[in-house]
């Protein structure tokens, strides 16, 4: 799939993961939560697969919105385990990109506590609709991932006079963790939910 | 024959002492007298089938357990599912079996966790009765069922992943009118597995030289996470339970080989860490809960 800015097509795949839907059909249809590891390490291993198919940039938005209880073992694999092996390259090479949606209040303290453990952020949009970058984030990185957050997409010729050198410092990390898209043919950044928005069919 | 008398009441504060005289009778035939027992919660009930085991093992035999069979005890520990927990782990003497009455107020009964789909199973089961219990016994706001749901997942997974053997879980809640004014629900998870020390001998006891045992192993996972596995995510889930027992006023503690560690409250002061008691296998873990002050008022 590949979506359309009013200038030019962004080359990125999508594709959605519905956590619950996933867990019934790589798991046991009977289980309906998302706990234990290897119930984890299953439904990580599936969205893995579903990623070493795709060549191209992808964002794949995983949806936590039917899973109630999320335990930190299934935390540690479906989300930290994932993020860090998107930004390693392993075991799947290649620019991917993860919006978790659905988040609801309860889910937060394991993921919360995953990312800290790690060092990542995992940009996600809690229930209601509020999208925040997780993680142990420093300030200025925070400042400028709620910048383009705001604004959808920044294009390269403004960021070239905003940026000082502790933000580019910040952009850099938040790139390798990949909180952000940037357009490898023209150097645009875009928020992950502004791509989600474009992509949507 | 040996006769170990159970006492009038088997919680989790005597349970260890039964724990102890098991131990000296290892290898003989054992009565376990418990005619004169009036009172068990999940730790005790959890403690005789662990002896059970053990005192089986030793011997060749399951020990024998007398009961009162016209005792509430009975009743309670027919409702627990305790005898069908009890088969070939204990010869319970002379009482035919009472039938167990449909709708239940406990609130888990005594469960087996061999395997991964057996926490799913759990989980799944104790969704509704937990969510009445919590909120209405306990006056805990409504996420508390999902929060107790991840704290019996973990507590449950520690089994499968360090014990190597089968385990038991059981939880109930019970009105401590003298020790504390409010309920309290005591949750027991208990397995005859190789306990902390010989899940993490491997990987750190060479660190820890000549003080390496079952106080340092304990000490390990409790309070520092770790865990026999090189991946930095495991070792959280102990870590999580201890957060949210304490974050609702709780007491927990674990016991394994000669060692136990505590989280106490400033309503039961357990002794932070216990060594020099008898070598009994296993982990054995204890939550206590308290309601919420002024709940049910």
């Amino acid at each position: 799939m590949s979506g359309e800015t009013p200038e030019h097509e962004i080359q990125l795949d999508a594709f959605a993961v519905d956590v619950r839907e996933l867990l019934s059909r790589t798991v046991a249809s009977l289980y309906s939560h998302l706990i234990t590891r290897p119930t984890g390490r299953a439904v990580r291993m599936a969205i893995e697969a579903q990623l070493g198919e795709l060549e191209g940039p992808t964002l794949s938005l995983v949806d936590f919105s039917s899973v109630s209880v999320l335990d930190y073992s299934c935390a540690d694999e479906v989300v930290a385990k994932l993020l860090l092996g998107i930004r390693e390259g392993d075991p799947v090479e290649g620019e991917f990109f993860v919006l978790f949606r659905g988040l609801r209040a309860f889910h937060r303290d394991p993921v919360m506590e995953v990312l800290e453990r790690y060092d990542l952020h995992a940009v996600v949009e809690s229930e209601g609709s509020a999208v925040e970058l997780l993680g142990p984030a420093a300030p200025a990185e925070r400042a400028l991932w709620a910048r383009v957050e705001d604004q959808g997409r920044i294009p390269a010729s403004d960021l070239e006079d905003t940026l000082d050198p502790e933000d580019r410092d910040a952009l850099h990390r938040l790139l390798r963790s990949r909180s952000l898209f940037r357009d490898p043919y023209r150097g645009d950044l875009y928020a992950l939910t502004e791509l989600a928005r474009l992509l949507d069919p | 024959m040996r006769v170990l008398d159970l006492p009038q009441s088997l919680d989790y504060r005597s349970v260890g002492e039964v724990m102890e005289r098991a131990v000296e009778c290892r290898g003989e035939k054992v009565l376990l007298d418990g005619r004169r027992l009036r009172f068990v919660d999940p730790v005790g009930m959890l403690g005789l089938l662990g002896n059970g085991r053990y005192l089986g093992e030793g011997s060749g035999a399951p020990p024998r357990l007398a009961l009162d069979p016209d005792s509430d005890v009975h009743r309670y520990l027919a409702r627990m599912n305790f005898f069908e927990a009890a088969e070939g782990v204990l010869a319970v003497e002379g009482v035919a079996r009472p039938r167990r009455g449909g709708a239940s107020d406990v609130l888990l009964e005594i469960t087996p966790i061999a395997e991964n789909r057996d926490v799913h199973a759990l989980v799944e089961h104790i969704q509704d009765r937990a969510g009445t219990i919590l909120s209405r016994t306990l006056g805990y706001p409504p996420s508390a069922v999902i929060q107790f749901a991840v704290i019996l997942s973990e507590v449950c997974q520690n089994i499968l992943e360090h014990a190597g053997a089968p385990g038991w879980v059981a939880a109930q809640t019970y009105q401590w009118s003298r020790r504390l004014g409010r309920q309290v629900l005591v949750l027991a998870v208990g397995d005859l597995g190789r306990g902390f020390r010989g899940s993490l001998e491997g990987e750190h006891a060479g660190r820890f030289g000549s003080r390496w045992g079952d106080a340092t192993a304990l000490e390990a996972a409790f309070i520092h996470g770790l865990t026999r596995f090189p991946d930095q995510g495991r070792g959280q889930g102990i870590q999580q339970i201890r957060k949210q027992v304490r974050r609702w006023g709780g007491v927990i503690s674990v016991r394994s080989g000669r060692a136990r560690i505590a989280d106490s409250a400033d309503w039961e002061a357990l002794p932070p860490m216990e060594d020099g008691l008898a070598p009994f296998p296993g982990a054995w873990i204890t939550i206590l809960l308290p309601a919420a002050e002024g709940a049910g008022e």
